[in-house]
């Protein structure tokens, strides 16, 4: 039995599109002020999850709970109200406007008075300064906020992605191949970043293909496999081929040895 | 860092529109008598009020990365409209004039519809419009214009003289316009959203931000410029001029570009297609100052157009 409280909770998700069955009753158990890894082979049911926890998809059967309440999320603002903000693969930032625009994208703030309820005025200055102590806090060296995103390496695009997500998020963060095409140094970067999101008490979900960057951050992983969950693994004990071997089912979840599960 | 410099000053292709405004009025400065006198810029202001108007309904639209092919026929049926209202039907002024507003604002409103709901590409969209708004305003008006237009719907052609030039209301209109939608776009959360939406639909959505709302809210706002535009038209010309419209669909198209707003969505500034129209503005009054034919007009405006989409093409290429 772990100590730490589950933050985020479903069970039994079904999700069919015509006949094709997405989701087969997964379940998932996520806990605070962890790094759990999501990973499973094409069509394993891996996004459809995501998008279910995200609230982008509405599952046909099971319920979903945050710190023990059940949620129905209807829309992805659904979700992000409930405190859980996505970072989205290549899709996440606008490239011409700037830093922190972006990370005020849909929830920026006017300014009090007249001049805010009247006139819709954009507070630019108090965003910049939350923009600039949100980035410090998560110690994300980028000298001005005010310049385009358009004018940062791709490593750095991607820690304001994720940085984005990490500073508004209240309970869960969840990261979609936030290392994707990215080369190594910046790739570490990413990852460096996201262990400073967990080390602030935030529960992270990540989304990835790149087994060695799981296995570096990982602090649980969640094995999808044909709509459901095929194992919950400890990468600590665990070795990269059989967690693959157990990804494409060549190795059967009866078989896994008791101290490689993650409890 | 040497990159610094080139970071703090705007992109070639926003100051694209001021460098051509210097150029054209120094070479028509140089060669003729008139240009430079405060007459001669009112005057070219005048001539610019509708196109400019026009061109601020097509910068929201480009910068969502459409484009609006309707715009002056549109702008053509809201005059003949406005006009045949009060003249044919006598309704009051006011309630022509909304009527003329309210035309262009529902073809705005069907344009945005089609783009939003059935996800038509807009230049086919309003390809399409652009003719069935020619085709309705020739029919509606039996190809006649409309004149006898009552003294107050064309206030805004009066001038009023400020220092010893004579201004036309309709130009302070243009202004306040421009720095209306120059401060929406960029101190407003809905205004950023419009540069979002043209910049990264996807990215846009993902954060719930409602793009197609944004997109639709564009077109019809779009359409209410296109309206105003109407009626100065109309204030300029004194009549409903149902063959209006032809050269101002792709001037504004024209100044929007010279005026650095980029063809690919999200970048440019309002404030810039105002230069633009200007310089197209310039262009015509310069060039028939010095006695050259329309003809060699719209040649160069054209060439102007293509320089002006090259310009914003090459500077994008180094971004990715």
């Amino acid at each position: 039995m772990s100590t730490s409280h589950l933050v985020m909770q479903a069970r039994g998700l079904v999700k069919r599109y015509g006949h094709v069955t997405a989701l087969d009753g997964v379940d998932f158990e996520l806990r605070a002020g962890e790094i759990l890894a999501v990973i499973g082979d094409n069509g394993a049911g891996k996004s459809s999850l995501i998008k279910a926890l995200s609230g982008a998809t509405i599952p046909d059967e099971g319920v979903i709970e945050l710190d023990g309440r059940p949620v129905h999320f209807r829309s992805p603002l659904d979700a992000r109200h409930a405190g859980i903000e996505c970072c989205y693969q290549d899709l996440a930032v606008a490239p011409a406007m700037t830093i922190a625009e972006n990370l005020f994208l849909g929830r920026e703030l006017r300014r009090p008075g007249l001049m805010g309820s009247v006139f819709r005025r954009l507070d630019k200055k108090r965003m910049l300064e939350i923009s600039i102590e949100r980035m410090n806090d998560l110690k994300v060296g980028i000298r001005s906020m005010t310049q385009a995103v358009e004018t940062l390496s791709g490593g750095q695009r991607q820690c304001v992605a994720v940085a984005r997500a990490a500073a508004f998020a209240e309970h869960v963060v969840i990261l979609d191949e936030p290392t994707a095409a990215l080369g190594v140094k910046e790739g570490n970067m990413v990852l460096e970043l996201i262990r400073r999101v967990r080390d602030k008490g935030l529960a992270v979900i990540l989304i990835s293909h790149n087994m060695p960057h799981v296995f570096e951050i990982a602090d649980r992983i969640h094995v999808a496999r044909l709509g459901r969950r095929a194992a919950v693994l400890n990468p600590k004990k665990i070795s990269m081929s059989d967690t693959v071997a157990v990804m494409t089912g060549a190795m059967p979840p009866e078989s896994i040895p008791a101290d490689c599960l993650a409890h | 860092m040497n990159t610094s410099l080139k970071d703090k000053l705007p992109p070639l292709s926003q100051l694209g529109p001021f460098i051509a405004l210097a150029v054209a009025s120094l070479i028509f400065g140089l060669s003729t008598e008139n240009f430079f006198s405060g007459a001669n810029f009112a005057l070219i202001l005048q001539q610019v009020m509708v196109v400019g108007v026009i061109a601020i309904g097509q910068t929201l639209i480009i910068l969502t990365a459409g484009i609006d092919l309707s715009c002056g026929m549109l702008m053509a049926l809201g005059s003949i409209v406005m006009t045949r209202f009060a003249v044919d039907y006598g309704l009051p002024v006011p309630v022509a004039i909304a009527a003329g507003v309210g035309v262009t604002t529902l073809f705005g409103l069907l344009n945005g519809l089609l783009v939003t709901r059935i996800k038509l590409p807009p230049f086919i969209v309003t390809l399409g419009t652009m003719n069935v708004a020619f085709a309705i305003t020739q029919l509606y008006s039996d190809a006649q214009t409309v004149s006898n237009v009552p003294d107050s719907m064309t206030w805004l052609g009066n001038t009023f003289t400020l220092g010893g030039t004579q201004i036309a209301f309709g130009v302070v209109m243009m202004g306040v316009l421009y720095l209306g939608v120059d401060y929406w776009l960029r101190d407003t959360a809905s205004g950023r959203h419009v540069y979002a939406v043209g910049n990264h639909p996807e990215a846009t959505r993902l954060v719930g931000i409602p793009t197609d709302r944004v997109l639709l809210g564009v077109y019809v706002l779009a359409g209410v410029f296109y309206g105003l535009a109407s009626l100065l038209s109309v204030a300029r010309t004194g009549v409903g001029d149902p063959n209006g419209g032809q050269t101002e669909n792709l001037d504004a198209i024209t100044a929007v570009v010279l005026g650095g707003t980029s063809l690919f969505g999200g970048r440019g500034l309002v404030l810039g297609s105002l230069a633009g129209a200007i310089v197209v503005g310039v262009l015509r009054n310069g060039l028939t100052l010095m006695g050259v034919s329309s003809v060699y007009q719209v040649l160069i405006t054209g060439i102007l157009v293509i320089l002006a989409v090259a310009v914003d093409q090459l500077s994008r290429k180094g971004d990715r």
